[in-house]
């Protein structure tokens, strides 16, 4: 197992690229932590898989370097990177048995005959699938293949890293938690680097220690769910993750508060004045309505129940915000008086997060 | 097990398929039949003579050496079209411009007609004005396809190969392409050779679209009748007379339509009964997998 270093990497499909938007992945540096858990999530066309193929070596980047353990592979072929990867749609050999499917990646590195059985025989085992060696692969369902994908990257014992690329996507919803929990015990019994591509945040929050938010081919945020969650560091994060999504309000801010439309709104710090587009961002959980008279102003457009709790559409000076109604409480009428925990409110600089002075 | 309803209107639509095959090839394979076992002298006259036609015909050293022949034929043209044709496709550009190229120059030979085919190779492969033919000839090779039955087969097999390996080559570059990229990147992250990917993913990937084209070389190698008749019109000698060949030979040419008949049916079964074995034999496979399959899913 390794940690493995991306410094100065970029990537674009284009032979010569000009501007930023030519790059379907921009510069970045990023350590992943030898045995970490994480999840790469971001929306579709983000630059997910773009990443993880240049970490696996199936696309040479366009500019930077992949470390493996501070050795340089970049430009070394995938065979030889000790990386595993499981791919979204299971890929299994159709026309071997379970057993030559986990014996294949030894094979063909000529590992010896007593080696490869051993290997193969506790693989099986740690993935519950010792009565199915001598079965055919083909006649598999779509989990027990994913495992058997699996299976090929941990066979082999020098697996630097195990890529997974949206591997649930074809997983029946039952199923899903068993095998992520299956996972999750071979991750901790074999201790691998593990990246794991998602663009769904239960997935991906309940799985990782650390969470890499993408976006647009760059990477906005490195934290732990809860940071994610409480301190988004770009507002996209804020709108991605959690349902429904931080709420986004254009404002002007002096000192510490901050004036939405007519409104003034407390703050918890003092902020430096500063140009560019400023926002501030509250995640709906904070919002309280029916607030008393200091309250801000706002109309209640639609409230909707999604089961867990209720979910009132606000828009607050023409701007269109979410707030979790506790439960029980009631919104009569078409107006109402919102507040928000002012130690929840962050605030935004050309999307990205800003620290205010205490 | 709960007996479904049985709508017998089904019947009536199905009758019109039923009419039409009924005239393209029930009432003339009874036709043929009804001649296989008859005898005729000419002014619409017939014999019953039961089985002797099939006798006479299982008995005749030319109906032997025809089918030999027929055999030897559709040996070498599998042979060499399958493999050629799983070249061809597995060599095929990349980029989109020269696959698009590549993959009309490649139906050009499909779209000429058979005859025409038979002319091109049998002026191509002529020793006085033919560019085939001259250049051998000139070279000191001796080469003369109407005089020499080994030339004559190696025209022969040369020209259906170049008539029809394209349509091998295409079948098998569709099944190439339906195999998603993960499955390259899989076997390259698993170390596998350039052959162990052909193995192992490319050909069982491609296993259905070979089974539809050796059925269809086999088919038409079988029943090859244009393409030799127009260049060696079955020479020299006997040496390229396929069992086409002789049937026409034997029903237009002596007139023998009871005998024609009886070899007609035999010709049938026999392609019948090889496509069937060729069938079974490349599915064989797969029914484990299905038992398997089902077992599996049991089990979940």
């Amino acid at each position: 197992m390794a940690r493995i270093d991306l410094r100065g990497l970029a990537h674009s499909y284009r032979p010569a690229p000009r501007g930023r938007a030519d790059y379907a992945l921009k510069r970045m540096d990023m350590t992943w932590r030898d045995g970490g858990a994480y999840a790469l999530l971001g929306p579709s066309g983000c630059g997910k898989t773009t990443l993880l193929n240049i970490i696996s070596g199936l696309l040479v980047p366009s500019q930077g370097q992949v470390l493996f353990d501070d050795e340089d592979v970049t430009d070394i072929i995938p065979e030889d990177r000790n990386i595993a990867q499981v791919f979204q749609f299971p890929v299994i050999y159709d026309t071997m048995t379970v057993r030559q499917n986990l014996e294949f990646p030894l094979r063909n590195r000529r590992v010896p005959e007593p080696e490869i059985a051993a290997r193969v025989a506790e693989i099986a085992e740690a993935l519950h699938m010792t009565d199915d060696l001598p079965r055919k692969a083909r006649g598999l369902t779509a989990d027990a293949k994913q495992k058997i994908s699996l299976g090929r990257g941990l066979v082999r014992r020098d697996t630097a890293a195990i890529l997974f690329d949206e591997p649930l996507t074809v997983i029946d919803p039952h199923l899903k938690w068993l095998l992520r929990s299956q996972l999750k015990d071979l991750h901790r019994r074999y201790d691998f680097t593990m990246i794991y591509v998602t663009h769904d945040q239960t997935e991906a929050l309940t799985f990782a220690d650390s969470v890499v938010v993408m976006h647009e081919g760059a990477v906005v945020q490195v934290g732990t769910p809860t940071e994610l969650f409480e301190r988004p560091a770009h507002t996209f994060v804020g709108y991605f993750i959690g349902s429904p999504g931080m709420n986004v309000l254009p404002c002007e801010i002096t000192g510490a508060s901050a004036r939405v439309g007519h409104q003034t709104v407390p703050l918890a710090r003092g902020y430096a004045p500063s140009g560019g587009k400023v926002e501030l961002g509250v995640r709906p959980e904070f919002v309280r309505v029916d607030d008393g008279p200091d309250g801000l102003a706002a109309q209640v457009t639609d409230v909707e129940d999604v089961g867990r709790y209720r979910i009132a559409r606000l828009r607050l000076e023409g701007h269109p915000m979410a707030a979790i109604l506790p439960d029980g409480a009631r919104l009569d009428g078409h107006t109402t008086r919102v507040g928000f925990d002012p130690a929840h409110v962050n605030v935004y600089v050309d999307d990205h997060l800003v620290e205010g002075e205490a | 097990m709960q007996t479904k309803p049985v709508n017998q209107k089904a019947w009536f639509l199905v009758l019109p398929v039923f009419l039409l095959v009924a005239f393209s090839a029930l009432i003339p394979l009874m036709t043929v039949m009804n001649y296989s076992v008859q005898d005729t002298f000419g002014n619409n006259q017939f014999f019953w003579v039961g089985l002797e036609w099939f006798e006479d015909i299982l008995q005749s050293e030319r109906f032997h050496d025809a089918f030999l022949r027929q055999i030897l034929f559709s040996a070498l043209i599998l042979a060499i079209e399958v493999p050629l044709g799983i070249a061809v496709a597995l060599c095929m550009p990349t980029r989109r411009f020269w696959t698009a190229v590549v993959l009309v120059l490649m139906a050009l030979p499909l779209l000429i007609p058979w005859n025409v085919v038979g002319t091109i190779w049998q002026v191509f492969g002529r020793v006085d004005i033919g560019l085939l033919g001259k250049a051998l000839y000139s070279l000191g090779v001796d080469y003369n396809y109407t005089q020499d039955p080994l030339s004559a087969w190696i025209t022969v097999v040369v020209m259906d190969v170049w008539h029809w390996t394209s349509l091998v080559a295409l079948l098998c570059y569709a099944g190439l392409q339906s195999i998603p990229d993960a499955y390259y990147q899989a076997a390259r992250i698993d170390g596998a050779s350039r052959w162990a990917v052909f193995r192992h993913i490319q050909l069982p990937k491609m296993k259905r679209v070979l089974l539809i084209a050796v059925l269809l070389r086999f088919m038409d190698s079988f029943m090859i009748y244009t393409e030799p008749f127009v260049v060696t019109g079955g020479g020299p000698g006997n040496s390229t007379t396929f069992l086409s060949i002789d049937l026409v030979k034997m029903a237009i040419g002596q007139f023998d339509l009871g005998k024609a008949a009886a070899m007609s049916i035999l010709y049938f079964l026999t392609i019948l009964l090889l496509s069937w074995v060729f069938y079974t034999v490349m599915t064989s496979g797969e029914g484990n997998g299905r038992a398997t399959r089902r077992r599996g899913r049991a089990d979940a």
